[in-house]
């Protein structure tokens, strides 16, 4: 194994904030001024609220590409620059300081949120133009901005789940945005409570490493790694992935991530691809020595990489609404990142170079798939569109590029960075390898049969349905995206300021290069074979006999696939039954058991009392013959004391 | 001179006081059994007194004496203005304070 430049990553030293990144914290503060103004200025602000919102998150931009280009004048082994804004508290011997740490990893991070975010916002203001809470909507997004911002900035892990709760709740906000809607309401419920088990993850291995190293501060830990224990690591390291897995919608808490389509489009691709799914595998690369000195949790992250790869693949097969197959696709490719980062040295950079390609081309798919929604009435069933693409020429061109770049056709983005993990994964492990091969065709299909159903074919639509191509505001970031996601891949190039992706990320994550077992060149061959079968299988299922307008039955792995392969039902009744049953029998047990044993007392007493009445008889003999037997009872017992007393 | 046969004697006399409280209906012999208690008490004092010697007892007898003289007078005039207003003299009747 050769290494780059020779540089691990709990070997960086922050430097302190001067010059230009002593303005890193405007960074957070412009999305977050610009939530609170939104949220509080009230009908007032109905009017200019849109253009603020998109213009805090641009400022941001403009900042983050200032700061980048201040990092790149840097030496690689000096980028990692540390600003503390205030100490959040110290109780006892734990010091928590609100710090900021902007190193190369954070900084791709955040050169990505806000670039994003911006082109999304500027979407948004004309997909949501008729929305009578626009305002709202923007105040949330940037709330979200904000927060997703001081996640990857965080220098502690305590100040990053603040960030990460915060991303957690813009999220719940946003994806019920339309209250009115009960659906919608359920899923943002669901969103949240699923995110809350990966929560409690969190905050367990913040509580482990404070019992293990005293501090909960992300370089402190890290650098710690090869003095603590193995149970420590891979108790945290399990933590951390459960916390992942939350955040991410990897199995098993993948269920969420399908039902929060619910939410406006701008959301699903803001949130639910380029970003906030993404937090997760940002942690896992961030705690990388951890789990570097912790195999059981390292396996563990491939797992479940593996497993959610080929899970999310499976059920895009199989869905017929445009946003639940994107959806799963995301789920399908965030199971990459995952693998990747679980391979260790190996593998964090191109975990990251693809999360930054798939944020390019998945918000490119949403945000294309939003603006033929917005086409054909806000439909969402594929099974009614077809032949789109006479009608929205635009839409179909940056679309296409975005397919391109998913299924991993090169020379567009995602061919660069998901062969690079399709290497690294079989020089780990055999099965890793041909399971994300697999998954790569699997992904071909489904993708294949998004456009043909989609763009091609005769027209299935509605009697009300007029599609036309949407205005400039919404097509100009589709064609950004889609130009990003047609160049992204060369950000492997060395020529670029900062030197390509390898070596500006090595000093923060650390990258080794893995030996391969075959040569070079047959990875993409053999990748490209494989992602050529999916496309022509799809066609020759999809693409030749029209479409049906109702679905027809299917095979058991198709009914299965529309079913989320049961994830649901195991929740339901692995988690939701019992937890009712637990609940109804406390509740039984409550009202008769606790409430009789009270109520039983006072009855009790009650009694008791009536009957004592009766001694109240009113007849005065009575009471004398009680007063003389009293007196008996007293002389006797003075008579066998025998003057003791 | 066997001070036991008078012990003995006030033991009859206060249980017959005792029996005839609870036994009988009439207010006035329920009194009267009352005096009778008292008497056989006061007699128990006398004897103790002569048989250790001192004054003590004849003392205690004389204040038994005043008391029950004063109890006569109220308890008396309680019993008339009872049988003024109800027409009988049973203690049965008079028992309206139960519940």
């Amino acid at each position: 194994m050769t290494v780059l430049n020779g540089l691990l990553a709990s070997e960086q030293v922050p430097a302190a904030a001067e010059g230009i990144f002593s303005l890193m914290w405007l960074l957070i503060a412009f999305p977050l001024a610009g939530a609170a103004i939104l949220l509080l200025v009230g009908k007032r602000g109905d009017s200019w609220g849109h253009v603020l919102g998109t213009l805090t998150v641009l400022s941001s931009f403009i900042v983050a590409s200032f700061l980048f280009f201040a990092e790149v004048g840097r030496e690689a082994e000096d980028r990692a620059i540390e600003q503390i804004l205030y100490q959040f508290f110290a109780v006892g011997g734990y010091e928590v300081n609100v710090g900021l740490l902007l190193d190369p990893l954070s900084m791709a991070f955040v050169l990505l949120i806000t670039g994003v975010s911006t082109l999304i916002h500027v979407y948004s203001m004309g997909y949501m133009e008729h929305d009578p809470r626009r305002r709202r909507f923007f105040g949330y997004l940037n709330l979200f901005v904000a927060a997703m911002l001081l996640l990857v900035l965080a220098n502690d892990y305590l100040i990053l789940y603040v960030g990460w709760e915060g991303v957690g709740l813009a999220s719940y906000l946003l994806i019920g945005f339309w209250q009115h809607k009960p659906s919608a309401a359920t899923a943002s419920k669901k969103a949240f409570v699923v995110n809350r088990v990966g929560d409690v993850g969190m905050s367990l291995a913040i509580m482990a490493s404070f019992a293990a190293v005293g501090t909960s501060e992300i370089l402190a830990v890290t650098g710690a790694a090869d003095r603590m224990s193995t149970g420590w690591l891979t108790a945290i390291g399990l933590l951390l992935l459960l916390a992942a897995c939350g955040k991410s919608a990897q199995v098993p808490l993948q269920s969420w991530l399908l039902d929060a389509m619910e939410g406006p489009t701008p959301v699903s691709a803001l949130i639910h691809a380029a970003t906030m799914v993404t937090a997760g595998v940002y942690l896992i690369v961030r705690s990388g020595p951890i789990f570097e000195a912790a195999p059981v949790a390292q396996n563990a992250v491939v797992v479940v990489g593996t497993v959610t790869l080929i899970f999310g693949a499976i059920i895009g097969t199989a869905k017929d609404d445009i946003k639940k197959a994107l959806a799963a696709s995301t789920m399908s490719q965030i199971g990459y990142m995952m693998l990747a980062a679980g391979l260790g040295p190996v593998g964090y950079v191109y975990a990251i170079f693809h999360l930054i390609a798939h944020g390019f081309f998945k918000a490119n798919l949403f945000l294309g798939s939003g603006s033929v929604m917005h086409a054909m009435n806000d439909e969402v069933d594929m099974r009614v569109y077809g032949a789109l693409r006479k009608v929205m020429p635009w839409t179909f061109v940056t679309f296409t590029v975005g397919y391109l770049a998913i299924i991993g056709v090169p020379p567009f983005s995602g061919f660069w960075s998901k062969d690079k993990i399709i290497e690294v994964a079989f020089d780990t492990s055999i099965v890793a390898g041909v399971a994300a091969l697999i998954g790569a065709g699997i992904t071909a299909f489904y993708m294949t049969r998004v456009m043909l159903m989609t763009w091609f074919g005769d027209k299935r639509w509605r009697d009300d349905a007029h599609p036309h191509e949407s205005s400039p505001i919404m097509v100009g970031p589709l064609v950004v995206l889609a130009v990003l996601s047609a160049v992204g891949g060369a950000m492997e190039l060395r020529i670029l300021p900062g030197g390509g992706i390898e070596p500006w990320l090595e000093p923060a994550t650390g990258y080794l290069k893995s030996d391969h077992i075959l040569p070079t060149i047959a990875y993409p061959l053999i990748t490209m074979a494989v992602v050529a079968i999916g496309v022509i299988w799809s066609w020759m299922v999809f693409g030749r006999d029209p479409i049906p307008v109702t679905p027809p039955a299917g095979s058991v792995l198709t009914r299965a696939a529309r079913r989320d392969l049961y994830g649901d039902t195991f929740n339901e009744t692995v988690f939701m039954r019992p937890g009712q049953y637990l609940t109804r029998t406390l509740v039984w047990f409550d009202s008769k058991g606790i409430d009789g044993a009270v109520n039983g007392t006072a009855a009790g007493i009650g009694g008791l009392s009536a009957r004592s009445r009766a001694i109240q008889t009113g007849f005065v003999r009575s009471y004398a013959l009680s007063m003389l037997a009293g007196a008996v009872v007293v002389i006797a017992a003075l008579l066998l004391m025998g003057g003791r007393l | 001179m066997n001070p036991s046969n008078y012990i003995v004697l006030s033991a009859i006399l206060f249980s017959l006081g005792a029996v005839g409280v609870l036994v009988r209906r009439n207010a006035l012999v329920v009194f009267m059994s009352v005096e009778l208690m008292l008497n056989a008490s006061n007699l128990s004092f006398v004897t103790f007194a002569r048989t250790s010697g001192t004054l003590d007892g004849q003392v205690t007898a004389f204040f038994v004496m005043v008391v029950a003289a004063a109890e006569v007078v109220v308890g008396l005039a309680i019993i008339m203005m009872i049988y003024r207003s109800r027409r009988s003299a049973s203690v049965d009747d008079a028992s309206l304070l139960k519940l």
